[in-house]
C-alpha cells in the first residue's frame, strides 16, 4: 500500500462510521419497518400526498436554482469585473451572510415579507396598497428565502470561473467589432459556463434538504421534502417510510446529479 | 504613460503598404506598447497616428479594423477552429454563403484542413496560432498586428511558423507588424526593422541597412554579434597598431567590427592586429574564439572547422584582419 492511501485512511473511516453505517441503516429500515418488502417505497411512490411533496421540492428547488445562480451571476459579475469600491462593497455583501445562521435569516425574511411586516407597512404608509399583500406562508417567500441563503454558494463557482476569462480573448472579440451585448453573450457567457454549472450543482443539491427556511417561511402551505420526513420520523413515527423517502430522494439527486456532471465535462474548456 | 513614466518617448515612423514590418527590441523597450497603440487598444497620451492620411488617433480598435494576433493567441475557447475563423465575419454582418466560403478558404490557407470541428484545446501550440493568424486575416484587414506570436513555440516549429508567415506576407500583400525580441525571426521575417529601446525608436531601416549600418551602440550590440574596440589617443589605430580607419573615426572613440568580417591575417592584407587566443569553444561546424588584443579588449571570432585546419592553442599569437569598409566608428 502507498503512504498516501495510508494517509487518507482517516477521512475514510471517519466518513465510513458517520456517513455510510447510518446510510446502510437508514436503507436496512426502508426494507423492514413496519413490514418487510418494498411496501413503504410503494407507498411512497403511489401516495398522492407524498408525491406532491416530491414534485413541489423538485420544481421549487428548480426555481430556486435559477434564482440564485441568475441572481449570483450579476453579484459575481461585480465582485470580479467592478472598480476596486465596488468589489469591496460586493465583497463585504457576499462574506457578511456567512456569519448569520440560517434561522436568523428566515426570521428576518419573516418580519420583512410578513402581512404586518416591513415591506407591507412601508407600502401602506405610502398609499401604494390598501390592505396588505401576502408575501409569507407561500411558495414566494420560500424562495427568496432560501435564494437569499444560497446565493452567496453559488458565487464561489462562478468566480473562479470568471477570473479564468483570458482578458484578451474580450479585447480581441471587440477588436474584431463586436458589441459589448454580443460579447458578453456569445463569448463571456459560455466561456464561464463551467462556473455556471458547478453553481447550479452546489446549489440544487443543497436547496434539496432545506428544512427550516420553507418550514418558517412557507407556514405549511408548501411542505417540502425534508418536512415530510421529519413528519413521519417525530410525528406520526413511520420510520420506514421516512427511510424510504430518504433513499428516493437520495436515488434522485444521485441521478440529477449525474446527468448534470456529464454536461459539466462537455462545457468545460 | 504610466505614472511618470513614459512607456514611449518621441516615436515616430512611417509604415508602407504592403511591408512587413518588425517591432524589435528587449523586454520594456515599448515595442507592444507601441503596437497596441496602432491597433487602438491603448490611448496615446499626446502625437498623432494617421492612416492614409487620415487622423485615425482618436478611431477605436474597431474603427480601424486592423487584424489582430495576440500573444498566447486569445481563441474562442468554446467555439472550433471554424467558429472562431467565423467569428468576425458574423460581426461584420457577411452572408452565410460567403462566410462558409471565406471559413474554408482560410482553413485551406493555414493547412488545416479535417481540424474544422476541433477546439483550440484539442489543437497544438502552432495549430492554434494558425487559427489566430486565420482569424485575423478572414475579413481581408489592410493592415495585419501581431504581438510576439511565436513566443510560445519550440524551435522547429517557430522555424516552420516564419515561413508560413512570409509565405503569408508574399501572397497575401497586405501590411504586417510585427513585434518581437528575437532578432534573428526579426531579420529573417521583415521588409523593415524598426529597433527600440527604452521606449525610444533607435533605428528603422531595411534588415541589412540596421545590421551593417547601425546608427547606434545600442542597435549595434543588439543585433549579433559586435566586437568594439577603443581607439587609441591619436585616433590612428587600435591597441598599439597603426590601422586603417573609416573616415569618421576622429569624431568617435571606439570602432566596431561584426565577427563574421574578420579573418586571420594574409600577406596582402592591410589592417593587421595581433591577438592572442583565450578561449576556445566547439561548436560543431565552427569554432568561437575569444582574442584579446593587446590593450586586454576582447574579440569573438569564428574559425571553420574544415579538413587540415588545426585549430590554435590556447595563448598562442594570431593576426586578425578585416577590410577597413566592413569597420565602422562609434
Amino acid at each position: 500500500m502507498r503512504p498516501y492511501l495510508l494517509l487518507i485512511c482517516p477521512v475514510l473511516l471517519f466518513l465510513g462510521a458517520s456517513y455510510l453505517l447510518p446510510f446502510l441503516g437508514i436503507v436496512q429500515l426502508s426494507f423492514t419497518d413496519p413490514d418487510p418488502g418494498f411496501a413503504q417505497y410503494g407507498h411512497v411512490l403511489s401516495d398522492p400526498l407524498s408525491l406532491g411533496v416530491i414534485g413541489r421540492t423538485l420544481r421549487l428547488c428548480l426555481i430556486v436554482t435559477v434564482v440564485s445562480v441568475t441572481s449570483a451571476y450579476v453579484i459575481t459579475l461585480l465582485w470580479v469585473r467592478g472598480s476596486p469600491l465596488v468589489r469591496m462593497i460586493t465583497e463585504l455583501c457576499i462574506m457578511i451572510p456567512f456569519w448569520i445562521s440560517i434561522l436568523s435569516r428566515a426570521f428576518g425574511w419573516l418580519s420583512m415579507l410578513s402581512n404586518r411586516g416591513l415591506l407591507n407597512t412601508w407600502l401602506q404608509d405610502l398609499g401604494l396598497i390598501d390592505s396588505a399583500i401576502q408575501m409569507t406562508r407561500n411558495e414566494f417567500a420560500v424562495v427568496v428565502g432560501m435564494s437569499h441563503y444560497l446565493i452567496p454558494f453559488a458565487v464561489f463557482p462562478l468566480a473562479t470561473a470568471m477570473r479564468n476569462v483570458d482578458e484578451r480573448v474580450l479585447t480581441a472579440a471587440d477588436g474584431m467589432g463586436a458589441s459589448r451585448l454580443r460579447i458578453f453573450w456569445q463569448v463571456y457567457l459560455p466561456m464561464t459556463a463551467s462556473g455556471i454549472m458547478g453553481a447550479t450543482l452546489l446549489v440544487f443539491v443543497f436547496s434539496i434538504g432545506f428544512y427550516v427556511t420553507p418550514a418558517l417561511l412557507g407556514g405549511g402551505q408548501s411542505v417540502l421534502v425534508a418536512e415530510l420526513i421529519y413528519l413521519w420520523i417525530f410525528q406520526i413515527p413511520q420510520w420506514g417510510m421516512a427511510a424510504a423517502m430518504s433513499v428516493v430522494l437520495m436515488i434522485a439527486v444521485g441521478g440529477i446529479l449525474y446527468l448534470l456532471i456529464r454536461r459539466y465535462e462537455d462545457v468545460t474548456p | 504613460m504610466f505614472g511618470d513614466f513614459h512607456a514611449l518617448r518621441d516615436v515616430s515612423l512611417d509604415v508602407k503598404e504592403g511591408e512587413f514590418l518588425s517591432l524589435l527590441g528587449p523586454s520594456g523597450s515599448g515595442k507592444t506598447t507601441f503596437l497596441t497603440m496602432l491597433g487602438g487598444y491603448q490611448n496615446l497620451t499626446s502625437g498623432k497616428l494617421f492612416l492614409e492620411g487620415q487622423d485615425m488617433t482618436n478611431w477605436s480598435a474597431k474603427q480601424r479594423g486592423f487584424g489582430m494576433v495576440f500573444q498566447g493567441y486569445a481563441l474562442f475557447p468554446h467555439l472550433s477552429v471554424a467558429e472562431n475563423i467565423a467569428f468576425p465575419l458574423k460581426v461584420k454582418k457577411w452572408s452565410k454563403a460567403q462566410m462558409a466560403d471565406r471559413v474554408d478558404q482560410m482553413i485551406e490557407m493555414v493547412g488545416l484542413s479535417g481540424h474544422a470541428h476541433k477546439k483550440p484545446k484539442a489543437l497544438s501550440g502552432g495549430q492554434q496560432q494558425r487559427v489566430a493568424l486565420a482569424r485575423a486575416l478572414a475579413y481581408e484587414p489592410k493592415v495585419l498586428l501581431l504581438d510576439e506570436p511565436f513566443s510560445a513555440l519550440d524551435k522547429n516549429l517557430r522555424g516552420q511558423m516564419q515561413e508560413e508567415l512570409r509565405r503569408l506576407h508574399r501572397d497575401l500583400g497586405t501590411t504586417f507588424v510585427f513585434v518581437t525580441h528575437d532578432q534573428e525571426e526579426a531579420l529573417a521575417l521583415s521588409t523593415h526593422v524598426a529597433i527600440f529601446n527604452q521606449g525610444a525608436l533607435q533605428q528603422i531601416g531595411t534588415p541589412t541597412e540596421v545590421y551593417e549600418h547601425p546608427a547606434n551602440r545600442f542597435t549595434a550590440e543588439f543585433l549579433g554579434d559586435i566586437n568594439i574596440m577603443s581607439l587609441d589617443a591619436e585616433k590612428g589605430g587600435v591597441a598599439g597598431t597603426k590601422i586603417d580607419l573609416p573616415a569618421n573615426a576622429s569624431a568617435f572613440d571606439h570602432i566596431a567590427l561584426r565577427p563574421e568580417h574578420m579573418r586571420l591575417a594574409g600577406e596582402t592584407d592591410v589592417n593587421k592586429l595581433p591577438v592572442t587566443v583565450r578561449d576556445m569553444v566547439y561548436l560543431g561546424s565552427k569554432s568561437r574564439l575569444v582574442l584579446e588584443t593587446k590593450a586586454g579588449e576582447e574579440l569573438m571570432f569564428y574559425i571553420d572547422n574544415g579538413p587540415g585546419l588545426p585549430p590554435p592553442d590556447l595563448g598562442a599569437g594570431l593576426q586578425v584582419a578585416w577590410d577597413t569598409g566592413d569597420s565602422f566608428a562609434l
